[in-house]
């Protein structure tokens, strides 16, 4: 039985992709599972996997070439089977699709002509996915306590002791790919995630306390007129910004204690870095103010239940923000080896479509330049997005005395909508609390 | 008629019929070959002299043995019970029959070409049959499928002389009972024929090598099962092995070795009962290539493929445990793989052993003993069966159920029971653990009232200390 090798939708966004490299040659054997190629999506660079058993007959598609999702680009069967009904079929089927094709590419180049030519067009086109993904997720914590959650709308399917030994150990179910009939989860599956380390939404932080649940909070009348007038006055996402400048110095301190203590940076073990010291300070104040932790919804506001960290990463030719899940769970180290993980395979372009989705806080830092202070773009639903400049020795006063500090600025960017001004504050106070007091953060 | 096939499936028993039904339903053209060997025919060992008459004979045991023991008590007269085993057996032979006959009309509606003859790989993609009555036929096969099953298995000096020294075979057609037999082997096979011919009449011996019955099963099995033969009369010798047999003796004497030393016992006929082993004879398998392993079965993979390409092996033939629904699972993986398919592999960790011996035993997953030397922190929730309702309406109230669980995630490591009907219940315990239910969930169904399974749920809520009627 011949197998296909296809494009495979490795995002919800994805509409075509490009073979990048072909890891075996025609007429080597292949095992059900095995990487064949490599292909570059929209977002980052995935294996495909084989899905069948058989010899590499046919290589459709060559290393460079760009196709759409779910066209054929090789086929995998028996030495001897006859697979060329089977290739007659792809050409024919690609020859429909690429008229399709070329009209959608024609589509967007006339909108590509109207339209601004930043970005934006690919954001708000991931906005409506993000949004059902994270609706899904609303229902799963909601449901969780009868014992069935939801995926995607769907069931989430589970085994019992899938389930129990997922609480006992602290690891979040749907983040754990169900290997059973139909996607079922197994205890075999979180075994593997355990083993691996993924999934893992306590640590020990998580020992004895539990996670906030997800709230919805309905819109007063004051609150859908703020929103109106808001929207109305500066576009999709009303901004406002709040600036503040927070004394690095007990924190810098700290980081180096720490780093001499576990061996930082030496084999094997985590560096903290100041990037690490934000996510963590981040954390602890989302928990403190649960409503900058929200998301604006259809008639709505939003509040997550956990607190998933996205983190700008610069890439040679745009962007991408890795989150770090359950940042509230973790502690400084923890935080420190998961997200210099996540941050360089973000950079190899190495993320799957979950590692960089559905964060409920972003931080972008470009404290490694010359900056100052700079606002950020809220990552829509998200409600808040904090900008983080260099640290910098200056002068301050102090009890009446001018001295040198390793002062830092911050600008923290709020949808209005969600978030108003002196809400923005306390949570910025708190932040700020945190760097200056860091013992408190590891309390 | 067409001499060319997608798959040729060497063997008809549980496995091999199972696997042409199976590739046949997936649009494969397929054909099984068997012969009419000593021990087979269509539907193999099972359905011709295994499984099937055998349980056919355990009914007729478990019918005269109620009668006898317990009519009176019923209500039913008169209960003065004659033995004739002739007609038991004629009964067993027809319900064979019938079922083999069935698989013939399974090949007939799927389309599968029934060769009946010896099958043997000749060369790739070849199988040479020599066709029973008929022709030699050269088959071509882009799959091979081997499920040629196993043969009694005897200890040297106990050699089958099918009169005085006997198999399950020769057991299952005995024209004449003996006054006396010992039965050599304490598994399921041995512990179901000790319990045949002991209702029948006959003055049983059954002789165990290790220290208890049923070894393999949950040790509390075996022990509960000899207390029970010992007290209905059978002379039940664990720890004893044989040794050597005089046959010329009239009765034959029996030398075996216990812990104290040598012993000696009179005997009309033995019966051994010490295993199986895969035909691997005559099949082509030297020739072909295919790779066997050290314990003599052979080498495969989880989807049944052997070291050479486009040969399969189940059943039997493919290593232990050698039970009929193993091999026909295996058969169904082998087609599917052979189709293209990706079917789940069988999981080992997951097949019931069941004795349809009085009380019957059934268990699956890991022993009491065994769990605990994997490490796991152990509960076990046991409820007898003494005051249990559906068992005391039977008349048949020994055993119980036992549930083993870890009490870290709660999961069911292995449910052992022994008890009236409990061969029926291993299926729930097996589902259960398959959808990797905990006790909870065994615990939260509401099982009917009054039946069997009422003790699976009885024995999980015992396991977390919440037995209602304990």
């Amino acid at each position: 039985m011949a197998t296909k090798v296809v494009m495979a939708q490795l995002s919800p966004t994805m509409e075509e992709g490009r073979l990048v490299e072909w890891k075996i040659s025609e007429g080597d054997v292949v095992q059900q599972g095995d990487v064949v190629a490599e292909i570059e999506t929209d977002k980052a660079n995935m294996d495909v996997e084989a899905l069948g058993s058989g010899v590499l007959r046919k290589i459709v598609v060559q290393e460079g070439e760009t196709v759409p999702v779910g066209a054929l680009i090789g086929v995998i069967a028996g030495e001897d089977e006859d697979i060329e009904t089977l290739l007659r079929e792809a050409e024919a089927e690609a020859g429909a699709a690429g008229d399709e094709g070329e009209a959608v590419a024609d589509e967007k180049a006339d909108n590509e002509g109207t339209a601004a030519e930043e970005e934006p067009g690919e954001e708000v086109s991931r906005e409506p996915a993000r949004a059902g993904a994270s609706a899904g997720e609303a229902s799963a914590d909601a449901a969780a306590d009868d014992g069935g959650g939801r995926r995607d709308g769907g069931r989430l399917r589970a085994s019992p002791v899938a389930r129990r030994m997922a609480e006992e150990e602290g690891l979040d179910l749907s983040r754990i790919e169900g290997s059973g009939p139909g996607g079922r989860i197994v205890k075999a599956d979180v075994e593997g995630a355990l083993e691996s380390g993924a999934a893992v939404s306590g640590g020990r932080a998580a020992a004895g306390s539990t996670r906030l649940a997800d709230e919805t909070i309905q819109l007063s009348q004051m609150r859908k007129a703020i929103a109106r007038r808001l929207t109305q006055s500066l576009g999709p996402v009303p901004h406002f910004f709040l600036t503040t400048e927070i004394d690095m110095g007990r924190a810098l301190e700290l980081r180096a204690e720490l780093n001499e203590q576990i061996g930082g940076g030496e084999a094997g073990a985590p560096k903290v870095g100041v990037n690490d010291l934000l996510l963590k300070a981040a954390a602890e104040a989302l928990v403190r103010h649960p409503e900058i932790n929200a998301s604006w919804g259809e008639g709505e506001i939003r509040r997550h239940g956990r607190v998933d960290l996205g983190i700008a990463v610069a890439l040679d030719d745009g962007l991408i923000t890795p989150v770090l899940r359950d940042a509230d769970r973790k502690g400084l180290v923890r935080i420190a080896s998961e997200a210099t993980e996540l941050i360089d395979r973000a950079r190899r372009r190495k993320l799957d479509p979950d590692e960089y989705q559905g964060a409920t806080f972003s931080i972008s830092n470009l404290g490694m330049f010359p900056i100052e202070e700079f606002t950020a773009i809220i990552n829509p639903p998200e409600a808040a997005i904090l900008a983080v400049g260099r640290t910098a020795e200056k002068p301050v006063v102090v009890d009446g005395e001018v001295v040198v500090r390793r002062r830092m600025r911050v600008t923290m960017s709020c949808d209005h909508r969600v978030i108003d001004g002196a809400t923005g504050a306390r949570f910025l106070e708190t932040f700020k609390g945190m760097l200056e007091n860091p013992l408190a953060m590891l309390a | 008629m067409a001499d060319s096939f997608d798959v040729v499936v060497i063997g008809a028993g549980p496995a091999g019929y199972v696997c042409a039904i199976r590739a046949a339903q997936l649009g494969l053209e397929t054909a099984c070959v068997e012969s009419k060997s000593y021990e087979g025919g269509l539907g193999g060992t099972c359905l011709n002299w295994g499984c099937i008459p055998a349980k056919a004979l355990l009914e007729s045991a478990a019918l005269a043995h109620k009668l006898q023991s317990q009519g009176a008590a019923f209500g039913v007269k008169p209960v003065q019970v004659e033995y004739d085993m002739g007609a038991a057996v004629e009964r067993s032979r027809n319900i064979s029959e019938k079922l083999t006959g069935g698989i013939s009309y399974l090949f007939k509606k799927n389309e599968i070409e029934s060769v009946i003859g010896h099958g043997r790989i000749a060369g790739k993609g070849k199988v040479h049959v020599e066709v029973e009555d008929g022709e030699d036929r050269e088959l071509e096969a882009k799959h091979i499928v081997i499920a040629t099953g196993s043969v009694m298995k005897t200890f040297p000096g106990f050699e089958f002389d099918r009169e005085k020294v006997i198999g399950s075979r020769e057991a299952l057609a005995l024209g004449e009972l003996p006054s006396k037999m010992v039965v050599v082997g304490g598994g399921y096979v041995g512990v179901e024929f000790a319990d045949v011919f002991d209702a029948f009449g006959v003055q049983v011996t059954l002789v165990e090598a290790l220290d208890t019955l049923l070894p393999g099963f949950d040790q509390e099995l075996g022990k509960t099962l000899a207390r029970s033969y010992k007290k209905r009369g059978i002379d039940v010798r664990t720890g004893t092995r044989v040794k050597s047999l005089d046959r010329d003796a009239d009765p034959m004497v029996l030398t075996v070795e216990t812990k104290k030393g040598e012993e000696t016992i009179e005997t009309d006929l033995v019966l051994m009962a010490v295993g199986r082993r895969p035909v691997l004879e005559d099949v082509g398998l030297e020739e072909a290539g295919v790779e066997t392993t050290d314990d003599g079965f052979i080498r495969v993979d989880k989807m049944l493929r052997t070291s050479v390409e486009g040969i399969y092996a189940i059943g039997d033939v493919a290593g232990q445990p050698m039970l009929a629904h193993k091999g026909s699972h295996e058969g169904i993986v082998a087609a599917e793989h052979i189709a293209g398919q990706n079917p789940h592999p069988l999981r080992h960790d997951n097949i019931p052993s069941i004795g349809y011996c009085h009380p019957e035993v059934a268990s699956i997953g890991l022993s009491e003993e065994q769990a605990a030397e994997k490490g796991f922190d152990v509960k076990v929730g046991k409820f007898p069966l003494s005051a249990h309702g559906r068992a005391l309406t039977a008349g048949d109230n020994e055993g119980f159920v036992k549930m083993v669980i870890d009490t870290k995630y709660g999961e069911v490591l292995g449910v052992h029971m022994i008890g009236h009907n409990v061969s029926e219940l291993a299926a729930e315990a097996g589902i259960g653990r398959m959808l990797e239910a905990t006790a909870e969930e065994f615990a939260a169904h509401p099982h009917g009232h009054p039946t069997m399974s009422e003790a699976v749920m009885e024995a999980a809520l015992a396991a977390m200390d919440r037995a209602i009627h304990i």
